[in-house]
């Protein structure tokens, strides 16, 4: 690893000052993206600014019709927590499958978030329950915050702070991980809210998308079935190594199939 | 520099490190715990696995500045004088290892592993230990390892 300095934010205004002064600082919170990322030498920063655990950026609260979550939040904490479990259960069983129990007791929800891996869990979450993004700034919507492979609407040195997701009446998740690193290959997040059903697809794209030949038809009837005959066209979806661009699009379909099974049981 | 005070294996230690300096390098150099190996450098290995304030983390993927104030324990801190720990016992009669470079890290991740949940089904011993790979034994007696130890622990 590079040389850079550490620096323990004392509060969310002490982050957001530090990031201010040092330009070239990087944010960490679980450092379980970051320190990788280091350790192979892709990135250079000056300084790293630990907000882990800044009280400002913790704590699990239902409150209405909303489930908030502060950013530090680690993914053991989201998917043992009854709050959560009580509030939007796909959401507990989706933390659950990050990555393993080592990579779950340090990463961060904000961290998943802010890095928008296009293989990451959460960001099909957040944008299939149409959630809000709560910055040191301002607030996000969903849709306008995941914006491609690895880049978002936050600005230099903007903290996310806490997300807001509304309250779905039934929501279910389904992905097919990576063997080796757990990531998702295609994970299918569907939530049938107040304003519509909601379908979000990750690992198979360049980025978090919303699956709209779905949302139709699901819109029609939500019943087990519809999904099964809907093709997924692969022209834009991602393809590596691991897998093809057909063979994402028909695990998209297969993860759809799936996550709706679950959510009409 | 960064001044790191911790408490490993029931030990209070004190150290002056480069700020950049991994956990995993604080027990291993600086301290002389070498049992923690360091296995990969894509953070997917698991050899390098110790509890920090009671739970399992890759000690290759934090800091050690992020332990500050921290209680560690390492493999080092398991058995009890000449008694081993459980886990530790239970890898010994189950021939749970080959040439014993993941051993450690195995132990550590199912200590904690047992903590949150003493009597696993075999699916949840393969989730449990999805952070830990092992190049030798074949996973089976591994497995067998983890029933033996929350047999004994009961
Ligand atoms: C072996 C392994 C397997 C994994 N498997 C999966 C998997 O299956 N699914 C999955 O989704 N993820 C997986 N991950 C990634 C893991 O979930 C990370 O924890 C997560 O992506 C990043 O969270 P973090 O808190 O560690 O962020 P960090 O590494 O600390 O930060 C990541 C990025 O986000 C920025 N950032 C962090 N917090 C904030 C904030 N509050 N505001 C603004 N910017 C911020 C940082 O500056 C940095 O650029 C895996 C990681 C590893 C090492
Ligand atoms: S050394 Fe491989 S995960 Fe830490
Ligand atoms: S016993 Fe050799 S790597 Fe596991």
């Amino acid at each position: 690893m590079f040389q850079f300095s550490y620096l323990k934010a004392k509060s969310l205004a002490d982050a957001a000052a530090l990031a201010k002064t040092n330009p070239d600082a990087k944010l960490m919170s679980g450092g379980m993206t970051l320190l990788p990322t280091l350790k192979q030498g892709l990135a250079q920063p000056s300084h790293l600014i630990d907000i882990g655990g800044l009280s400002e950026l913790s704590g699990i609260e239902v409150k209405g019709d909303t489930l908030i979550i502060g950013a530090a939040t680690r993914h053991y904490d989201v998917a043992s927590s009854a709050a959560v479990k009580k509030a939007i259960p796909a959401l507990a069983y989706l933390a659950s499958l990050i990555g393993d129990p080592q990579v779950r007791n340090r990463g961060t929800l904000g961290g998943s978030v802010a890095n928008n891996d296009p293989a990451a869990d959460y960001p099909a979450a957040v944008l299939a329950l149409n959630a809000k993004i709560i910055t040191n700034r301002r607030e996000i919507a969903a849709e306008d915050f995941f914006q491609g492979m690895f880049a978002t609407a936050l600005e230099e040195g903007e903290i996310i702070v806490k997300i807001a997701f509304p309250l779905p009446k039934h929501a279910a998740y389904e992905k097919f991980p990576h063997p080796a690193s757990g990531y998702a290959m295609a994970g299918v997040f569907i939530a049938e809210t107040t304003s519509g059903v909601r379908v979000a697809v990750t690992g198979a794209g360049p980025g978090v998308f919303r699956w709209s030949d779905a949302e139709a038809a699901l819109a029609k009837g939500l019943k087990a079935g519809v999904l099964d005959k809907l093709k997924v066209a692969a022209d834009d979806l991602n393809e590596d190594f691991h897998a093809t661009r057909e063979y994402r699009a028909n695990l998209v379909q297969v993860m759809g199939k799936r996550a709706l099974q679950k959510l009409v049981a | 520099m960064a001044k790191i005070e911790l408490t490993v294996n029931g030990t209070r230690e004190a150290r002056e490190v480069e700020d950049r300096t991994l956990l995993v390098d604080l027990l291993r150099d600086h301290l002389g715990l070498t049992g923690t190996h360091i296995g990969c450098d894509t953070s997917q290995c698991g050899c390098c696995t110790v509890h920090v304030d009671g739970r399992a983390v890759k000690s290759c993927t934090m800091l050690a500045a992020q332990a500050n104030g921290a209680t560690v324990v390492t493999i080092e801190g398991m058995a009890k004088g000449d008694q081993l720990h459980p886990v530790q016992q239970a890898f010994t009669d189950c021939h749970a290892l080959q040439c014993g470079f993941c051993t450690p890290g195995m132990i550590m991740a199912t200590a904690a592993l047992l903590k949150d949940n003493p009597q696993p089904t075999d699916e949840e011993i393969y989730h449990g230990l999805e952070g830990n790979l092992c190049r030798c034994t074949g996973y089976i007696n591994i497995v067998k390892a983890v029933k033996q130890a929350a047999e004994t622990m009961k």
